[in-house]
């Protein structure tokens, strides 16, 4: 594969996870479960979008076919969507909001990590500047999750719940292609087996804090690289696209 | 660069000082640190800028305000660059900077020692009461810059300019 492209389909995967992600996460602004923490979810998907941004900024330069940030973000349907399943998962309550953020942080904590030492200028930059934002995420989620996990009966059971239900699209995170393997040769994209390793580790000292308990024999849904999403993004993608489709090439 | 470049590259500078960041209109494009580089060829102006936080939404309108600032003052032809590398820090912000912050009610910067679990340190005092006995109430405020802390002794709540 063209390298060009296999590192086009890279920016657009990570670019993908937040854009999903900061979207859910927009979901919550005017319901948060107080002011702070309504404020502070709407402040984190800000620094999603805008990592997004960057992310398909440099995507839509590297496709050099006129493709712009927003026709990316707009304009591609269900199957073209490359971000991850745990992004695109419902919010459910907060302690499954705060489960998807925390474990999603970490992980893009350790990615941006791999890639502050990349051969790619641009995508090193994004990922200097992205993780100092992604640290301050993984230490406001991961106080959360000691604060539910340690709380009252009730905080435990739904964090606990929460885990229960997330842990199935973890491992879909670290998937790999040829595309992307061509690249981590290269020094350029980051190897999801060292992210897998340093999330784990994080992951599981922070629950056992937490006194949550980690599934054992979870089944594993994976698929997001090839594009196969549940059923939860056609409905995200509908709302989050629906003015851009109604009135296109308008302005704000 | 020849002194008359320089002085031409200096009122540059000087009217880009006047723009305020939108959203703390104490402080100045310069003193925030996000203007990198100014530079003059014949009548075409090019500024580059370095975004604060990935999706701050005063960026989209510092930029506006820098190319107004500089077409009402006679350039018409200006360019703006945004570069993200090196990555903003508000270690560039100076110490009139920081002290304008506090004046203005929001309290600055300030690097505690190595704790590497708090990388956005804690405020020295209370920009109200210079007390230092203050306490974290949300790690975001009003911008995503800032934290919300409260003064245990005089009560008040401030916002603080998180280290970045
Ligand atoms: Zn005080």
């Amino acid at each position: 594969m063209d390298q060009n492209v296999a590192l086009y389909l890279y920016c657009l995967r990570l670019g993908d996870n937040s854009l999903i992600l900061g979207h859910r996460l927009s979901e919550w602004c005017g319901h948060g479960p107080f002011l702070e923490e309504d404020i502070a979810m709407t402040n984190i998907s800000l620094d999603l979008v805008g990592q997004s941004r960057m992310l398909l900024q440099y995507a839509a330069e590297l496709s050099g076919n006129g493709t712009t940030e927003n026709t990316l973000a707009y304009l591609r349907d269900e199957r073209d969507f490359l971000n991850a399943l745990l992004s695109e998962q419902p919010n459910g309550d907060f302690a499954v909001t705060n489960t998807k953020n925390y474990l999603f942080s970490v992980y893009n904590y350790h990615l941006y990590a791999e890639l502050s030492n990349s051969k790619d200028e641009k995508l090193k930059a994004i990922a200097e500047k992205s993780i100092k934002e992604v640290a301050y995420h993984v230490r406001h989620c991961g106080k959360w999750m000691l604060r539910l996990g340690k709380g009252t009966e009730e905080s435990h059971k739904r964090l606990q719940e929460a885990v229960n239900d997330i842990w199935m699209f973890t491992e879909d995170l670290f998937e790999s292609d040829e595309s992307t393997a061509s690249l981590i040769e290269q020094g350029i994209a980051a190897n999801p087996e060292t992210v897998r390793h340093n999330w784990l580790s994080d992951v599981t000292d922070q629950l056992k804090e937490a006194t949550i308990e980690i599934p054992t024999n979870t089944w594993m849904m994976k698929g997001s690289l090839q594009g196969k999403h549940s059923e939860h993004l056609g409905y995200l993608l509908a709302e989050m696209q629906t003015i851009p489709r109604t009135f296109p090439n308008s302005e704000w | 660069m020849t002194k008359a470049q320089i002085s031409k590259t200096q009122k540059i500078f000087d009217l880009l000082s006047e723009v305020k960041d939108p959203e703390i209109p104490v402080i100045n494009v310069i003193e925030m640190g996000i203007v990198k580089d100014v530079t003059l060829t014949d009548s075409k102006v090019s500024v580059t800028i370095t975004p604060t936080y990935s999706g701050c939404p005063a960026m989209n309108m510092i930029a506006t305000d820098i190319k107004l600032k500089l077409q009402d003052n006679g350039y018409t032809e200006v360019k703006i660059i945004e570069v993200l590398s090196p990555a903003w820090t508000t270690d560039l912000m100076t110490e009139e900077a920081k002290a304008k912050l506090k004046a203005y009610g929001i309290a600055p910067p300030n690097r505690t020692s190595s704790d590497k679990s708090n990388p956005v340190g804690i405020p020295k005092e209370c920009p109200n009461c210079a007390s230092s006995n203050t306490k974290l109430k949300s790690h975001f405020g009003s911008t995503p810059c800032k934290a919300l802390y409260v003064c245990e002794d005089c009560l008040e709540p401030f916002d603080y300019f998180k280290c970045h």
